[in-house]
């Protein structure tokens, strides 16, 4: 485990993505190959059975101790981790044991079949020969809760720089079926199991935001208009029989989304659809915060199926019959896609993206104030005459955003930054009032200019009120107006609200605390968007 | 408590008329020790260890105003009889033992239990008032021995040279430097930032024998530092002049590192828990080792310390009091 640990030491201590690639392209160059498949498994949420439950592992490290119940709690608190918590409150090892990490995994498992008392045994004399490091990864192996700043994409970006494949193959291999004890890092990153020849995605094609009035883009009639989703751009490819989504972030999530599943049945071979995955209902989008239920799980429920339901909104073809269009003319590629859409037997889940008719400028203006209405975001401009780009391209495509929600809030907590700004206090925590209180309502980290971020920073240096390790309580007098581009509800905030990509636009200091909004406002617009 | 009481300018004994470490002027100031949130600017008059004087020497400027005493001589203020004993936390580090009648407080300032190899080792007192400090008053906070962390630190230090990096180590001018100094003496030239610089030759004039180091000017090349070793305090940590340097990598010394939350945070390339404060066992070893009827708990974990020495059986309350607050990284080390 010594160098799995070793590992977990380099890519926790930097925050570059650089760093963590190279720290995970030297571990699966040097690693022990029966471990790589175990690493892949843990970093990509691909959870054995959890042997033993977190209750009984927190008694025996208490016990073990020999501290009360609420020292440990406290302790808890101040660490912020439990596998840590434990690792660091044991008594030391009395020796050191030396295991690869796929023993531990395998033992591990054998555990499930045995007694408390056995698993007891087993646990205690791990702890008692492992270093404090080591204790910390062997406790998180037991949760199978690994989240150390690695997403699937770098993982990914990792094993293909370090065994020369394409990254989309990889993605497709490693989100495929296997388990860590049955295969070898070879047979995975060669995708042997499934068969990555049909996965491929192409490039999305991007558009930059609007910076002119559209006046300036000339005739009206050489646009497409359509509205802006705010959902997942996906991309959904049959071939040979098998069906594919992937998501604008390159990752696999066919799994996650069962409504569109049909497709594989009612879609020809070689064909690639650009979209967005939307929650949709009765050919309606819903908004944002209902798409959000869906999203990262592993499983899902029946219950999130029916209040959350998924569509796809089509805005391209990029494939048909097995042959790249993607350099054919927008209204052409458009005048396929309406009819392989029309063709689907089920209607409703997979729509065509409607377009925007329009013959004027002023028209679209007026058109786009509605986009709220229809949880659309604002309006997507693109030539007609246009090729689907390899990523961001100038000039073809617009998109034309209608301008966020701003509430005006109070600081009330600060936080000293990172990098160039560790030594000023930069990210900071925002409430709104509730009656006679204040509540957190928002964490904003950017928006402001250098000058103002220093003048901020000497407010909070002479009006911290408390201090909890690097966070400072501040007096409630600033006055900030946050933007954002949705509401939800929450049950993680105290607010039981959550804003959408918050940031700070601007400093009010024309506004005093006492005149800012209220969580009702918040709520009373919650509700209007639902 | 009896002879001495807490006040809003620091710790008082009425019967004697000083303060022990007054974060206020006042006219008679006993210090425990150099560092900033314990010893100010200001006061009339000080009392402290004979090899504290060259550190207020060298900050404040001080010199008559300073008078000084070696470890267990004892002198009479007004009937209170006042003798220093080592505290292990930095040179020149103080506990104040004094005794009025037959009883006997101790007020220990902050202080380490493992010999550092530069401080005078910290030496128990028998006492029936007992002030300590808490800042690691957790049992998360368990160090490793002196010899483990500066192998890890050496260890480091050779694989940067290897990988053409230069070693930059974070560590308070004032008592990690020089424990750093001491212990990875004859591996490598040690270069050090002028801040620690005139602290070592304040120290050298006193007396004190530390290894040779080299003050950083603009003259000395990168490639030197680069084969060397670099000693800054952790003001200069985020710096320019440090990203300026040839690869570097920063290790930061403080035992806040035994954290991960704490490494992180100082996105640091590498952290050490070397600390100058008592650990968890430390603390309940040298409060076990006092007798003491009574525990006052100051600065760190008072309120879980104090909680956890009650229900072991040892009396103990917080007191409020303004030490490890003067530096206002937060998560840094107060020292």
């Amino acid at each position: 485990m010594r160098r799995f640990s070793q590992l977990i030491q380099e890519l926790e201590l930097s925050n570059k993505t650089n760093d963590k690639i190279n720290a995970l392209v030297d571990y699966f160059n040097e690693a022990e190959d029966k471990d790589k498949p175990y690493v892949i498994a843990l970093f990509t949420g691909k959870k054995p059975k959890r042997p033993v439950n977190t209750a009984l592992i927190r008694q025996w490290a208490t016990e073990l101790s020999g501290i009360p119940e609420w020292l440990f709690t406290e302790s808890y608190h101040n660490v912020g981790d439990l596998s840590e918590t434990i690792a660091l409150i044991l008594p030391p090892a009395q020796y050191h044991l030396e295991k690869p990490l796929h023993q531990w995994m395998s033992e591990l498992t054998l555990l499930n079949h045995k007694t408390d008392d056995e698993k007891k045994d087993y646990i205690l004399t791990a702890w008692n020969s492992l270093t404090i490091q080591e204790r910390f990864i062997f406790n998180k192996l037991i949760s199978g809760n690994f989240r150390i700043g690695v997403s699937n994409k770098m993982l990914v970006n990792a094993i293909a720089k370090q065994s020369n494949e394409d990254s989309n193959k990889i993605m497709h291999s490693i989100m495929g079926k296997w388990q860590p004890d049955a295969i070898t890092y070879d047979e995975l990153t060669a995708g042997k199991h499934v068969n990555t020849d049909n996965s491929w995605p192409y490039p999305f094609c991007l558009a930059y935001a609007l910076d002119t009035a559209p006046e300036n883009l000339g005739e009206t009639s050489t646009w497409q208009a359509e509205w802006k989703w705010d959902g997942i751009r996906g991309q959904i490819i049959k071939r040979k029989g098998e069906l594919f989504i992937w998501s604008r972030g390159e990752e696999l999530v066919t799994e996650q989304f069962p409504e569109l599943h049909f497709l594989k049945d009612e879609l020809d071979d070689g064909i690639v659809l650009d979209g967005e995955i939307l929650a949709v209902k009765d050919g309606n989008v819903l908004p944002f915060s209902i798409l959000q239920q869906r999203l990262n799980r592993k499983t899902i429920h029946k219950s999130q199926l029916s209040n959350a339901p998924i569509g796809f909104f089509c805005y391209d073809i990029l494939e048909l019959n097995g042959s790249d269009i993607r350099n054919e003319h927008l209204a052409k590629r458009r005048a396929i896609l309406e009819q392989v859409i029309n063709g689907l037997g089920t209607k409703h889940i997979v729509l065509l993206s409607p377009i925007i008719e329009f013959t004027g400028w002023q028209q679209l203006a007026e058109i786009r104030e509605n986009a709220r209405h229809i949880n659309s975001e604002g309006i997507m401009l693109k030539k007609i005459d246009s090729i689907f780009h390899a990523g961001r391209k100038r000039g073809d495509w617009w998109k034309w955003k209608i301008n966020p929600y701003t509430i005006d809030t109070v600081m009330i907590y600060a936080q000293k930054g990172s990098g160039r700004r560790a030594n000023f206090y930069t990210d900071y925590t925002f409430a709104v009032r509730n009656g006679e209180q204040l509540i957190t309502i928002a964490k904003a980290y950017s928006g402001l200019t250098d000058r103002e971020i220093k003048e901020v920073n000497t407010f909070v240096n002479k009006n911290a009120i408390e201090k909890f390790g690097p966070v400072r309580t501040v007096k409630p007098e600033l006055v900030f107006e946050i933007a954002f581009e949705g509401i939800a509800e929450s049950k993680r905030h105290k607010a039981g609200l959550a804003l959408r990509f918050p940031r700070i636009s601007r400093w009010r200091k024309d506004k005093k605390a006492d005149e800012i909004n209220t969580l009702d406002d918040l709520r009373q617009l919650l509700n209007s968007t639902l | 408590m009896g002879l001495l009481s807490f006040t809003n300018k620091g710790i008082y004994c009425k019967r004697g008329n000083f303060y022990i470490d007054p974060w206020y002027p006042v006219d008679y100031a006993v210090t425990t020790h150099g560092h900033a949130d314990h010893v100010k600017w200001g006061n009339k008059n000080y009392l402290c260890h004979e090899l504290t004087k060259p550190i207020l020497q060298q900050r404040y400027g001080l010199e008559d105003q300073v008078q000084t005493l070696p470890y267990g001589k004892e002198i009479d203020i007004n009937g209170v009889k006042l003798s220093l004993h080592p505290a292990g936390h930095v040179i020149g580090s103080a506990q104040i033992k004094l005794a009025f009648k037959d009883e006997i407080t101790v007020v220990s300032g902050d202080y380490k239990i493992e010999f550092d190899g530069i401080s005078t080792a910290f030496e128990p007192i028998k006492c029936h008032h007992f002030i300590s400090e808490s800042t690691f008053g957790l049992p998360i906070y368990k160090w490793e021995t002196q010899e483990q962390i500066f192998d890890q630190m050496k260890n480091w230090i050779a694989n940067n040279h290897h990988k053409n990096k230069t070693s930059i180590l974070v560590a308070y001018s004032l008592g990690k430097a020089q424990r750093l100094i001491k212990n990875l003496a004859d591996t490598h030239p040690i270069y050090v930032h002028h801040s620690i610089a005139n602290l070592n030759e304040s120290f050298a004039a006193a007396g004190v024998i530390l290894p040779n180091t080299i003050r950083i000017t603009a003259e000395i090349k990168k490639d030197e530092l680069q084969k060397g070793i670099v000693i800054v305090p952790p003001a200069l940590a985020e710096g320019r002049w440090i990203k300026n340097l040839i690869n570097p990598a920063i290790g930061i010394c403080s035992g806040w590192m035994a954290v991960r939350a704490g490494r992180r945070w100082r996105s640091a390339d590498a952290g050490f828990a070397l600390s100058d404060h008592a650990d968890w066992p430390g603390l309940l070893n040298a409060i076990k080792a006092t007798e003491a009827e009574k525990v006052y708990v100051t600065h760190g974990s008072t309120a879980v310390f104090s909680k956890y020495l009650n229900e072991i059986g040892i009396a103990a309350e917080e007191v409020k009091t303004k030490y490890g607050e003067e530096d206002d990284e937060g998560i840094e080390e107060k020292e």
